[in-house]
């Protein structure tokens, strides 16, 4: 039941990839677009496109009956979701199957246990995978909150159990500091949602974002190391390496072994990501999440292991085994990837949805540049602001922000204001090449006007 | 009589959310840097503000309308 007819159901850089992945794979592609996007790169290389509706995303790109009828009308065996967009809906997922056609990614019930936080965590925790200590659920007696911050030590968190959005949270750093906030922190609560649960989570310190890139058929899984993705704007990752820097062997084999357990427990399918927190002074690792979907940084990941992460995913989705094994996966030099977003990064990221001038794209050894631009390429202002991503990779990690560097000064795209700059700087960050960086470190350092002092220096 | 253009291409939103009424009807004062509506460019939300005094002549732009830069949104009288 291999698949013949394969239609994508996402855009910009990343419908690219999966038509070229496709393409390598002798699959006829469809590519889905809505009226803005008629002329996007993907809708010019794709054997076949279809408009799937107006410009705003819930009217095309999240609708999800357009999406499902379009697929069906042009005799389509597959959807691939790429990532955003439905590629995390369990209920997109079921109407791909309902409808006779393959979700290429995970079974809707996978992503449905993995796209909820709690359960997400009980899933782990049964696979071995360690999770950040707390109180596993809600806490109404301020004895047991107290025996419990002993046990997983301070400093910890207090969150409303009912809450979302940060409402609520209070950090207690003595025993003293919670018997005063954990009352206030209940009656917030209460008058906030109504429920004056409370739960407690161990607070890491200037944690770093370390993730696993899995793959599975459904049987077996292995994983393709790691990916430090700590520099991070508004929870939005800026700049990713593979494999993470200064990471002892033993954790990476922990880190990775946990990620393969995990997948293998829920029986995955598909491409895969393992979401860890890690605090690099107490060299431990603990779970945040499971995205279930391919991500915007695999790239760094098949630099180092030279493996097509978007052909693999489809493949295992038409029902082939995994044609790897853990064995044949090899960690070769270090892979850097930059974001390079449509706007300006000196004026509070604003976001400039020009057309693309001159285009000058160091595409050579071991550099690589994923983007969706041509000249004269008008950018839509409707979605978001990733035009495409610069990947180098070396030897090592010295050399490959040394070769980021000089692609940096290379690369041309000419008529828009990007995020380059940003880059630039962080290239020459004392900070970034030491490794001293962690999920916290970024917007200090813009807010501190590093960036303008870069790009005045130099000009 | 003045009209107030969006500032960047994106859709356009009348209303500070879904649930609210449109920032402004026809008839109420608008003072000089008020927001009139949103402007929803790259996952961005832009404050349109008026750039004149006077009254609010209404909406020209439908709510969640595709827009261009330069595109009238309201009139002022």
């Amino acid at each position: 039941m291999s698949i013949q007819r394969l239609f994508i159901a996402n855009r910009g850089e990343i419908a690219v990839r999966i038509v070229r992945a496709a393409k390598s794979l002798g699959i006829h592609t469809i590519q889905a677009h809505s009226e803005a996007d008629a002329d996007m790169l993907a809708v010019r290389m794709a054997d076949e496109a279809v408009c799937i509706g107006p410009a705003q995303a819930a009217k095309s790109y999240l609708d999800m009956d357009a999406v499902v009828k379009a697929a069906k009308e042009t005799g389509a065996d597959a959807v691939h979701p790429g990532y955003g967009f439905l590629a995390e809906s369990p209920a997109f997922a079921r109407a791909i199957e309902d409808a006779g056609m393959i979700f290429v990614g995970p079974s809707a019930d996978t992503i449905q246990s993995m796209g909820d936080k709690v359960s997400a965590r009980q899933v782990a925790d049964t696979a071995g995978v360690p999770v950040v200590p707390g109180s596993d659920g809600r806490v109404d007696d301020m004895d047991e909150a107290a025996s419990i911050a002993d046990r997983i030590g301070y400093p910890v968190m207090i969150k409303a159990s009912a809450g979302g959005g940060g409402r609520g949270i209070r950090i207690a750093e003595t025993a003293d500091d919670l018997a005063k906030l954990a009352p206030q922190a209940r009656q917030e609560a209460q008058a906030a949602f109504g429920d004056g649960g409370i739960y407690i989570e161990k607070v890491i310190r200037e944690p770093r974002h370390i993730e696993v890139q899995i793959m599975g058929d459904g049987k077996r899984a292995v994983h393709c190391f790691e990916r430090e993705c700590s520099l991070q704007r508004r929870r939005q990752k800026v700049w990713e390496e593979a494999p993470a820097f200064g990471l002892p062997e033993a954790t990476r084999d922990a880190m990775c072994n946990a990620a393969v357990d995990l997948a293998e427990a829920v029986e995955y399918r598909g491409a895969g990501t393992v979401e860890y927190l890690y605090d690099a002074k107490a060299d431990k690792f603990y779970f945040i999440e499971m995205n279930t979907r391919i991500q915007v940084e695999h790239p760094v990941t098949e630099m180092i292991t030279g493996l097509d992460l978007v052909a693999l995913m489809i493949r295992v989705a038409g029902g082939e085994a995994l044609p790897v094994t853990q064995d044949d996966i090899k960690l070769n030099g270090h892979a850097i990837e930059v974001r390079l977003n449509a706007e300006d990064p000196l004026k509070k990221f604003m976001p400039f949805p020009g057309v693309v001038g001159k285009l000058d794209l160091p595409e050579s050894d071991g550099i690589r540049v994923d983007h969706f631009l041509y000249e004269g390429y008008q950018i839509p202002p409707f979605y978001d602001s990733l035009i495409g991503k610069l990947i180098v990779h070396a030897d090592t990690r010295e050399a490959a922000i040394d070769k980021m560097k000089g692609a940096l000064d290379t690369i041309e795209i000419g008529g828009l204001k990007t995020t380059i700059p940003l880059h630039k700087a962080l290239a020459q960050s004392a900070d970034v090449r030491a490794g001293r960086i962690h999920t916290q470190w970024l917007e200090p350092w813009l807010d501190a006007g590093n960036l303008e002092g870069h790009t005045g220096g130099a000009s | 009589m003045a009209d107030i253009q969006s500032p960047v291409p994106g859709t356009f939103y009348q209303k500070p959310s879904p649930e609210d009424a449109p920032f402004k009807a026809d008839g109420d004062a608008v003072k000089t840097g008020d927001t009139i509506g949103l402007v929803e460019v790259m996952k961005s939300f832009i404050e349109v503000q008026a750039e004149a005094d006077g009254t609010f002549g209404g909406y020209t732009a439908e709510n969640e309308a595709a827009v261009s830069a330069g595109d009238v949104l309201a009139t002022l009288k």
